[in-house]
């Protein structure tokens, strides 16, 4: 791995970073404002993505802005981990703001340019997490990206939403303030920051120490992945809209947290490390309650989008299980599912969305007979579920055969179960909502959503599919996943 | 005129006052203008003698040309030049935006002239090389901020006469502490004491001057649990002085405390460190909680700043480098803060609303003035890469480095109290008030251009304090 110095993890952060004045100074100016948001967009899914080549060939991409506190600077570290948490958020909010301005526009949403600026810069705070090369420039960007969704959580004005965006800020900020005092203690204990393949911290430290630091961080970073019991505030920010739902709460804030908790096991502490005080077994039960507690409560739900927030804590889970199990094909398929979940859950909170907007249905049990009405949107959601489920040939196969494999490498039956019975449960939550969208009697005539909602929805599930087919299609991911997966395992 | 920096902020201030009664007979702007021109001098000078201190080093000023022990000294190195800028400078903004406000009380012309005169009190202690030169403008201080926040009349007359009584207990253990110490030592000069006490600290003189010295400028500086005067002060004072002394009243004791005890003093035989890292915690959490619980704005900020002073003492009293740098970073970040939001609430009631928190609500009809609130808050809060944050960060690092995991844990619950009672404070600037008012208009522009350039120091110091702290704060916090 050679590390370079270079402008463009720097560069970027620009676009969205600009997007936010942009998109306040246009505020009068619906088109111009939206183009600057789809022009963001844009722009940094192609900085992001001319990274990939020469991150595939073994190079890190380096850049020192500004220093940050004396002895550790701002900075900006493209590696393939990084770079594959970027891109995929990236080239998801070009989709999404586009799915955005249609949805906006159908519901004749309040306040869109508080929406549209506060939405720039959560992608501006996401690529700031996905690039940070240390642990201080990770919670800068980490917290702000809590500040910066906020305004979303709380966008219906509604005394519910104030009350979810309460809730949202005193678990994120709670789980902040722990993680502060994790990186402080880290500082302390390695003198240093920075993210290293294969760990920072020293063995010296003693086994009780690294146990109790391993576990502040599990529970800082562990609000915003989710992890039962720190998963409460997800199913309640679910009051936002659905495009802020789809992008934040089921790929940027909640991977977030999982892409942190990955850099902690293998880059801070490094997996043999996090293996020797005990910490990867630790972390592989806590993955595998949430995967069953998440699935099962999945099946209680009957409002839409709570159901999908409960698949999220399951399948968030997933890679956590992957990337404690430690062995090679696991992790690599931990790793290759922030990409596969993050495509198909979009898909899915699309398709939510689009009912919500054209037929104002957000409940399961209205569901009846939608499938005859908006046939192409829930052609697409069931496409997406079953995928998700992990059926092939959708790309959640892929990382779920890789996670099976792992685990049966380093022979954690127990694990496998658990991943077999969330399979089984995930059918069981998403065939009903199919079967009844397609069998009920139709209770109006055919009315799909306007193409600014399903032309996403199209592309989406359309590289779910092909992602599932070719991995290595769009953007290198699997390589991606497969070379930071090689970075962690190199030997001290 | 090199030469002079290290007294001159004192003496652009003190100009000031004296001229202000001249002046303020012509009109009520002509006195808010030499108020402002005068304590902007002062910044100017104190940031002069920063940059010079940082090119040249440690300057030792004797007054009159009177060489010490005889003659009294003043002294600016990095920590007290750092400190005059962060004072003078907070002030300056505050005499800005108080423009508008000055009304009922006093007139405007004794209003700021009290208001320099305290200024000059500040930068006088902050200046000094002298132990009972400290006593002198530290009373000076005072007696002009008591007149201050009883200028407000009603239960601001009450307010002020308790901050009198326990103002002047403090200053008396204060000049108590002192005078056992000059008999302990013979002198007052406080390197001339550093050299001395050593030899003598066994001496129960000794033990009895620094804990009267102690006690006396932790009551001065509001330390829990000795802050009783603080909350009904801050709450029932005009908003004007509110917005001064806030900031900056506290501090200037609090600066006292750290020079004495860290550079002359130094107990360390005695678990006075101990004491005041400790009562420090215990304030950042008792002053949290209270914050939380209030329903009036300005007495949310009284509360919150017990707790704020809390960090600063925590980091005094752990002495290590990253806490010294922390708790002098926090002075600054500090007094940036609770200048803006006493100057937003400021502003509402300029507009008929608050100080409850109901009636507060700015909301979207002054946008700007919304804006810095959220800003100041998020600074309260720690939310990087505002400079409360920093502040915190290095807290933290001095806790943990000191072995102290329960200050390091406190620090942190600090900063969730803090989201508690900024949350309600912001929540009620941000959303509009019940109905029955009308849209107001937004603050007047001087308040807005003083919220505004609070708003950008308080983001540039954070983005700067990387330099900030190894430039100026990691030498004066080497002892």
């Amino acid at each position: 791995m050679i590390e370079a110095a270079s402008a463009l993890p720097g560069w970027a952060l620009l676009p969205a970073g600009a997007a936010v004045p942009l998109i306040v100074v246009w505020r009068r100016r619906p088109v111009l404002r939206d183009s600057a948001s789809v022009a963001a967009a844009a722009a940094q899914t192609a900085l992001v993505a001319v990274m990939v080549p020469s991150v595939l060939a073994g190079g890190v991409l380096v850049c020192r802005p500004l220093p940050l506190v004396p002895g550790v600077p701002l900075l900006l570290r493209a590696d393939p981990f990084g770079i594959l948490f970027a891109l995929v958020a990236s080239a998801l909010w070009l989709v999404t703001t586009v799915y955005s301005i249609g949805y906006t526009r159908a519901l004749q949403e309040r306040a869109q340019t508080r929406y549209f600026a506060a939405f720039a810069l959560s992608l501006f705070a996401t690529v700031g997490v996905a690039l940070a090369g240390n642990l201080l420039t990770f919670f800068v960007f980490y917290e702000l990206l809590t500040i910066a969704t906020y305004p979303l959580v709380i966008h219906r004005g509604t005394a519910e939403a104030a009350r979810a965006g309460r809730l949202y800020l005193a678990y994120t900020l709670t789980g902040g303030a722990v993680l502060l005092g994790a990186v402080a203690w880290t500082r302390v204990l390695a003198g240093r920051l920075d993210f290293q393949p294969g760990g920072i911290l020293p063995e010296a430290a003693g086994v009780a120490t690294l146990q109790m630091l391993f576990g502040l961080f599990v529970l800082g970073l562990g609000v915003k992945a989710a992890v039962v019991p720190l998963h409460s505030w997800l199913p309640v920010a679910m009051v936002a809209p659905t495009p802020v739902s789809a992008l934040l709460h089921a790929v940027a804030v909640v991977k977030a947290g999982v892409f942190g908790l990955v850099r902690v096991v293998g880059f801070v502490f490094g997996p043999s490390l996090t293996r020797d005080v005990g910490a990867g077994t630790a972390l592989a039960i806590l993955a595998a309650v949430t995967i069953l507690v998440g699935s099962l409560a999945a099946l209680a739900q009957d409002n839409l989008k709570r159901l999908l927030a409960f698949s999220t804590v399951s399948q968030l889970s997933y890679i956590l299980l992957g990337v404690a199990l430690g062995s090679q094909d696991s992790m690599l398929g931990g790793v290759f599912h922030m990409a596969s979940h993050a495509v198909l859950k979009i898909s899915l909170f699309f398709c939510a969305g689009a009912v919500y907007a054209t037929a104002h249905l957000e409940r399961v049990s209205e569901l009846g007979g939608i499938g005859r009405r908006m046939p192409v949107t829930m052609g697409a959601f069931a496409l997406s579920a079953l995928m998700l489920t992990g059926l092939p040939p959708g790309v959640a196969f892929v990382s779920k055969w890789r996670l099976l494999s792992g685990a049966a490498e380093v022979q954690a039956w127990p694990a496998i179960a658990v991943l077999l019975a969330s399979g089984l449960l995930g059918i069981g939550y998403f065939v009903p909502i199919v079967v009844r969208a397609f069998t009920g009697p139709a209770s109006g005539p055919v009315a799909e959503a306007r193409p600014a909602l399903l032309v996403p929805i199209l592309l989406t599930t359309g590289a779910g599919l092909l992602l599932g087919l070719a991995p290595d299609a769009v953007g290198h991911l699997l390589s991606l996943a497969q070379a930071a997966v090689a970075g962690v395992a190199e030997p001290r | 005129m090199r030469a002079h920096l290290p007294i001159l902020p004192v003496l652009l201030s003190l100009a000031g006052a004296l001229l202000l009664p001249l002046v303020g007979l012509a009109t009520r702007r002509a006195a808010w203008s030499l108020a402002v021109a005068s304590a902007g001098a002062a910044t100017l000078a104190a940031a002069a003698g920063l940059v010079d201190v940082l090119v040249r080093g440690t300057q030792r000023y004797p007054v009159g040309g009177w060489p010490p022990p005889w003659g009294i000294e003043l002294v600016l190195d990095p920590l007290s030049a750092f400190m005059a800028t962060s004072v003078s400078g907070v002030s300056t903004l505050a005499l800005l935006g108080a423009g508008a406000g000055v009304a009922a009380g006093v007139g405007a012309p004794v209003f700021y002239a009290l208001a320099l005169i305290a200024l000059t009190g500040f930068l006088g202690m902050i200046a000094s090389g002298d132990l009972f030169n400290v006593f002198v403008f530290l009373e000076i201080a005072s007696i002009s901020s008591y007149a201050l926040v009883a200028s407000g009349g009603g239960a601001a007359l009450v307010a002020g006469f308790r901050y009198v009584v326990l103002g002047t207990v403090g200053a008396s253990f204060y000049l108590l502490g002192v005078g056992l110490l000059y008999a302990l030592t013979g002198t007052l000069n406080m390197a001339d004491l550093a050299a001395r006490l050593p030899a003598v600290a066994d001496s129960p003189l000794f033990v009895g001057g620094v804990a009267f010295v102690v006690i006396g400028l932790a009551i001065k500086m509001g330390l829990f649990p000795l802050h009783g005067w603080l909350p009904d002060a801050y709450t029932y004072a005009p908003n004007a002085v509110s917005t001064l002394l806030a900031p900056v009243g506290t501090k200037a004791a609090a600066y006292a405390l750290a020079r004495t005890l860290l550079y002359v003093l130094r107990p360390e035989g005695l678990p006075v460190n101990a004491t005041v890292a400790w009562a420090g915690g215990a304030a950042v959490l008792a002053g949290g909680v209270m914050a939380a619980r209030q329903v009036d704005s300005r007495r949310l900020l009284a509360y919150s700043s017990v707790s704020q002073l809390g960090y600063i003492a925590l980091g005094l009293g752990l002495a290590n480098a990253p806490a010294l740098a922390g708790a002098y970073f926090h002075v600054l970040n500090h007094a940036l803060m609770k200048a803006a939001l006493f100057m937003v609430v400021g502003a509402a009631g300029l507009q008929g609303r608050g100080p409850a928190l109901r009636t507060l609500g700015l909301g979207p009809a002054m946008p700007v003035t919304t804006v810095c609130a959220v800003v100041a808050a998020l600074s309260m809060v720690g939310v990087p890469p505002v400079g409360g944050f920093f502040s915190k960060w290095y807290l933290l690092q001095g806790a943990i480095e000191a072995g102290q995991p329960l200050l390091a844990a406190v620090v942190l619950v600090g900063t969730l109290l803090a989201l508690v009672y900024m949350y309600r404070l912001t929540e009620s600037v941000w959303f509009p008030a019940p109905a029955g008012r009308g849209a107001a208009p937004e603050a007047p522009a001087p308040v807005l251009v003083a919220l505004l350039l609070l708003t950008v120091a308080m983001v540039a110091a954070g983005l700067a304090n990387a330099p900030i702290v190894t430039r100026i704060l990691a030498p004066a916090a080497a002892r």
